[in-house]
């Protein structure tokens, strides 16, 4: 019995190098060149699954910028406008189905760039088949410091994202948290199920000049904090840093209200959406602070941010919230990089994406540096009674 | 000490809700031996339903809970008659894909119908902190504590002393002896479907009004829990899932409140299968000789 | 002996040509990037399903933790081939994955095959759960961010021949008196046991079996798509390996073969549906279950021998 099964096994492993040898397919794709009257944009988007709430709203921001350049004509590429046409696909926040959906879309439907995924797992995930065809993708929300980097510490030719990542934000909060409000002691409650929360975390651990007298971590769908909030109080901390998403930031809020903790909360960019406050309740949303390229109160300093905000109010019937913000930036960097490389052939848009300077957008001056990390200034806004009341501009 | 009070009643409110969504499925378990994955979402259904029934037909909290235990009972008949029924002769495992398949669509839908965001739950109970030497007790918490507490009483009253939930310990115990007797299984196992999914319809109200946020997602990670609480307690059991539902709400503001709140999850985990070597069929549970 | 020896070798013979065409539809380019990733994951599911199916098919051991093992396999060839990557260290890491799996099989193993049915499957989520938190927690695997840039051996002739040396493996173990006595625990375990069958020992060995087969489908997987993390191996993964298991029908191996195809192929043409595509997926598996509530294929599988003897039936 064994004797036969590994009489098949060599049998097989023979055979597979015999043929391994001729299946190499051609590597170092030249890129997809555009072709017809429109400009193919791909959007490979967590729509369903864990990370549905915030794909939803990035494709929100995504459909808003398309309409808009297509109502004004689309995008001049050389002398000749041309429309985009988006392919929505959803990766459902799973890995392998976003690898899918790229090979998808730069094999069948031949976009020339992708706007996509929101999360870093699956936008890593969808890295090798781009850069196999060689087309840019602009994630709007992928933070973890390495999404844009290869293993030898190579730039990943192909991958661009319009946020900040971690590290930078990070360090903001922790300067932030011990010079402005003189915090010497504080707790960090981090978001354990993402990169994101524990990215943030440990970035703010290794910039922040105080104590970290207690570090505690929750998942998303998690909705009781009181425990963890409970232990916080009984330390007397100064403050309480929070990386994560709004939709348990809210609520961790709205408990440690309750439950008489009283002292600074501050946040990052996953939480500067309108719900959080709703969910957290006006009257709890007080002395909380959160890092944040997208500003509302900002806004009425930058026209493009204005023209977004009403023009999202006017369209959903809601406050713009922060991924809707990136999401449209993206599109529109990418529309940037072909007027001014005048082709919308992927290759020259990924050129055109790593040259993006001072480019004006909804979340402030955006610059893609050597890493094809989106620099741009970073805001301390502050909740008062669930209303921004201040915004602080940190250089 | 005063913390540690406080960790209690965090422990016992935490413990209340998953006591009443195990409720529902020790009941749902014990008369046809299914795991009705889809309980949890129709906790989420409840808390839809309240938050609809609230901002738009403006239905005061006693209105929104009792239409939510209407609307819950009806769709776990619903989907009782649909899904579970045709499949009472096949083996179980293919019932239990079903349940699955049935808890992603009512997800998914959800989140296809009404946008997968969270949403604030609107506030018709002023929410009072009572304050007992330093430690804080809501109105809520002590609602949804009470809440818990009567509906216990009232199932375990069902179950032994009306004439079907005499029924429903004949079907539970053998389904063709009860039909030969008289029973009819059908009316049984709705009337059953319908208490328990009333429950979760209540318990999607209550909850929704206590953490002030729903989602399509709600159910997913509090029905695993509350099925495990039901496990750990004797599925089948009205007080072991009570008793499941405090000790694995205590047992995850214990591990809170010590700092590893990264390994909560672990632990419960840790705890069931423990529980489950040591009493295999759960705390209370009638443990079944093997026959030859 | 030899009559088995016969179709084996026809089966092999199958194998190779399958890989032929296959290998010539990708020099051709009928088969793009976008088929090919469709059929490595069809094929990762395939080594998935088998081993639970053994587990929960023939031995009626009802595990719910398979994507446990999953993980096990995924993280060790990550973490061996981001060290060091080559392609002799890619196999060694698939060993390895095997040795830690088998080994956290056993541990789990061990005390929870006492559990029947419901607890049983309860107790194994829990488990893996278990391992999914820890792995989450460490250092080495890079907590929840997971691992990216793993290099790439696991291209799709090594995901083919590890299905085919799964399928054999699995196939001549349920056919070998191992798999009868395993089917026989399944049957009756009171009665295997009076007959002097060691039904602890057997229920633990399709469980180590498959928790093994499910630690090769992580190092493929881990390799092929060159991320992974700890999300990628929930409760979610093991409910929808064991979906294609009862859709496929419960203890047969043609019957995996096929809803795993059937499942794939569903899932990537639904991609294009936006926020409905799992709105059908649903409605399609509740549908299925509902109206073959013993899956697609039942207990159907092919068997060689019955197709040659009804051949010769119909000559004679």
């Amino acid at each position: 019995m064994h004797k036969k099964i590994i009489n098949s096994i060599a049998t097989i492993m023979l055979t597979v190098g015999a043929l391994a040898g001729c299946s190499t397919a051609s590597s170092g794709s030249k890129g997809i060149q555009a072709t017809g009257n429109n400009v193919k944009i791909g959007v490979n988007m967590e729509l369903s699954g864990g990370a549905g709430g915030y794909g939803n709203q990035q494709k929100q921001g995504i459909q808003l910028a398309v309409d808009e350049i297509n109502q004004h004509g689309g995008i001049k590429v050389g002398n000749k406008k041309k429309k985009i046409k988006l392919i929505i696909k959803d990766n459902k926040t799973a890995t392998s189905t976003s690898a899918s959906v790229a090979a998808q879309l730069t094999n069948n439907d031949k976009v020339t760039s992708i706007v996509g995924p929101a999360t870093t797992n699956a936008g890593t995930a969808q890295t090798p088949n781009i850069t196999k065809a060689a087309v840019p993708a602009v994630s709007p929300s992928a933070t973890d410091p390495g999404f844009t980097m290869q293993k030898n510490g190579k730039v990943q030719p192909y991958v661009f994202r319009a946020c900040y990542q971690n590290n930078f934000q990070g360090a903001t909060a922790a300067k932030f948290t011990y010079n402005n409000l003189n915090a010497r002691k504080v707790a960090v409650f981090y978001d354990n199920s993402t990169d994101y929360g524990t990215g943030l975390a440990k970035s703010f651990k290794h910039a922040f000049k105080g104590k970290v007298v207690a570090s505690q971590a929750f998942s998303a769908g998690d909705k009781d904090f009181n425990a963890v909030l409970t232990s916080f109080k009984s330390k007397n901390v100064d403050a309480i840093y929070v990386p994560g998403y709004y939709s348990e930031v809210g609520l961790i809020i709205k408990q440690a209200r309750q439950a008489g903790i009283k002292v600074p909360i501050i946040g990052t960019d996953g939480m500067a959406d309108p719900k959080l406050a709703q969910i957290a309740g006006a009257q709890n949303a007080s002395n909380i602070y959160y890092t944040t390229p997208f500003s509302i109160s900002q806004a009425s300093k930058s026209a493009t941010a204005r023209k977004f905000i009403s023009a999202y109010q006017k369209r959903y019937h809601q406050k713009a919230p922060t991924f809707s913000a990136l999401a449209y930036d993206s599109v529109y960097i990418i529309k940037e990089a072909i007027e001014k490389e005048k082709s919308a052939d992927s290759t020259k848009i990924a050129a055109g994406l790593a040259k993006i300077k001072n480019y004006d957008g909804v979340t402030g001056s955006i610059t893609i540096d050597k890493h094809h990390n989106a620099t741009k200034p970073i805001a301390i806004e502050s909740l008062k009674n669930g209303k921004v009341a201040n915004s602080i501009a940190i250089k | 000490m005063q913390t540690f009070w406080q960790q209690l009643i965090n422990g016992l409110s935490l413990g209340s809700i998953y006591a009443l969504l195990a409720l529902g499925y020790t009941m749902v378990y014990g008369i046809i031996k299914l795991i009705n994955f889809a309980h949890g979402d129709i906790y989420m259904l409840g808390a839809f339903w309240g938050y609809y029934s609230i901002n738009l037909w403006h239905f005061n909290f006693l209105e929104a809970l009792l239409s939510s235990m209407i609307v819950g009972a009806a769709s776990g008949v619903i989907i009782e008659y649909f899904a579970y029924r045709p499949l009472r002769q096949a083996p179980r495992i293919t019932a239990l894909i079903t349940a699955i398949g049935v808890s992603f669509f009512l997800e998914n839908g959800m989140s296809y119908l009404f946008g997968s965001t969270a949403r604030d739950f609107p506030q018709v109970i002023k929410q009072v902190n009572y304050n007992f030497g330093g430690v804080l007790i809501s109105n809520i918490q002590i609602l949804i504590l009470a809440t818990a507490a009567i509906l216990m009483v009232a199932l375990q009253f069902i179950i032994k002393k009306t004439k079907m939930g005499t029924a429903m310990r004949a079907v539970s115990v053998d389904a063709d002896a009860a039909e030969l007797v008289g029973i009819s299984l059908n009316k049984t196992i709705s009337f059953t479907f319908a208490i328990g999914s009333a429950l979760a319809g209540a318990a999607g109200v209550l909850i929704g009004l206590y953490y002030n946020s729903i989602d399509p997602l709600m159910g997913m990670t509090p029905g695993i829990k509350a099925f495990v609480a039901a496990v750990v307690g004797g599925i089948g059991s009205v007080p072991g899932a009570t008793i499941g539902g405090f000790l694995i709400g205590l047992l995850e503001t214990l591990v809170q409140s010590v700092g590893l709140s990264a390994y909560k999850d672990a632990a419960v985990y840790l705890v069931l299968i423990v529980i489950l070597l040591i009493l295999p069929a759960g705390i209370l549970g009638k443990n079944i000789k093997e026959k030859v | 002996m030899k009559a088995n020896f016969k179709y084996n070798i026809i089966w092999l013979s199958l194998m190779v040509v399958g890989f032929i065409l296959m290998n010539t539809l990708i020099l051709v380019g009928i088969i793009d990037s976008f088929l090919e990733n469709m059929l490595v994951v069809i094929g990762i599911n395939i080594i998935l399903a088998l081993g639970l199916n053994l587990v929960v098919g023939f031995s009626g051991q009802f595990s719910l933790g398979h994507a446990g093992f999953m993980a096990i396999g995924a993280y060790a060839t990550a973490i061996i081939t981001s060290e060091h990557p080559n392609t002799l260290n890619f196999y060694l890491s698939i060993i390895v994955g095997i040795i830690i799996a088998i080994i956290a099989a056993i541990i789990v193993g061990v005390p929870t095959l006492r559990l029947h049915g419901d607890y049983l499957a309860i107790a194994t989520m829990g488990a893996a759960e278990i391992i999914r938190i820890i792995i989450n927690n460490l250092k080495i695997t890079n907590g929840p961010s997971g691992m990216f840039n793993i290099p790439k051996f696991a291209s799709w002739p090594v995901v083919y021949v590890m299905v085919c040396i799964t399928t054999i493996i699995i196939a001549n173990f349920v056919h070998s008196r191992a798999g009868r006595a395993i089917k026989s625990v399944r049957e009756d375990e009171i009665a295997a046991e009076s007959l002097g069958i060691k039904t602890t020992f057997w229920k633990l060995a399709a469980f180590v079996l498959g928790a093994a087969t499910a630690a090769v489908a992580g190092s493929l997987d881990a390799s092929y798509l060159q991320t992974i993390t700890p999300n990628n191996f929930g409760i979610m993964e093991s409910i929808s390996i064991l979906i294609i298991v009862v859709l496929g029908g419960i203890g047969s191996l043609t019957g995996t073969f096929v809803a795993a195809i059937v499942l794939g192929v569903i899932d990537t043409a639904l991609q294009s549906f936006g926020p409905l595509r799992m709105v059908i997926y649903s409605l399609a598996l509740i549908l299925i279950m509902v109206f073959k509530p013993t899956g697609l294929l039942g207990r159907y599988e092919i068997s060689l021998p019955r197709i040659f003897a009804r051949k010769k039936e119909a000559k004679s």
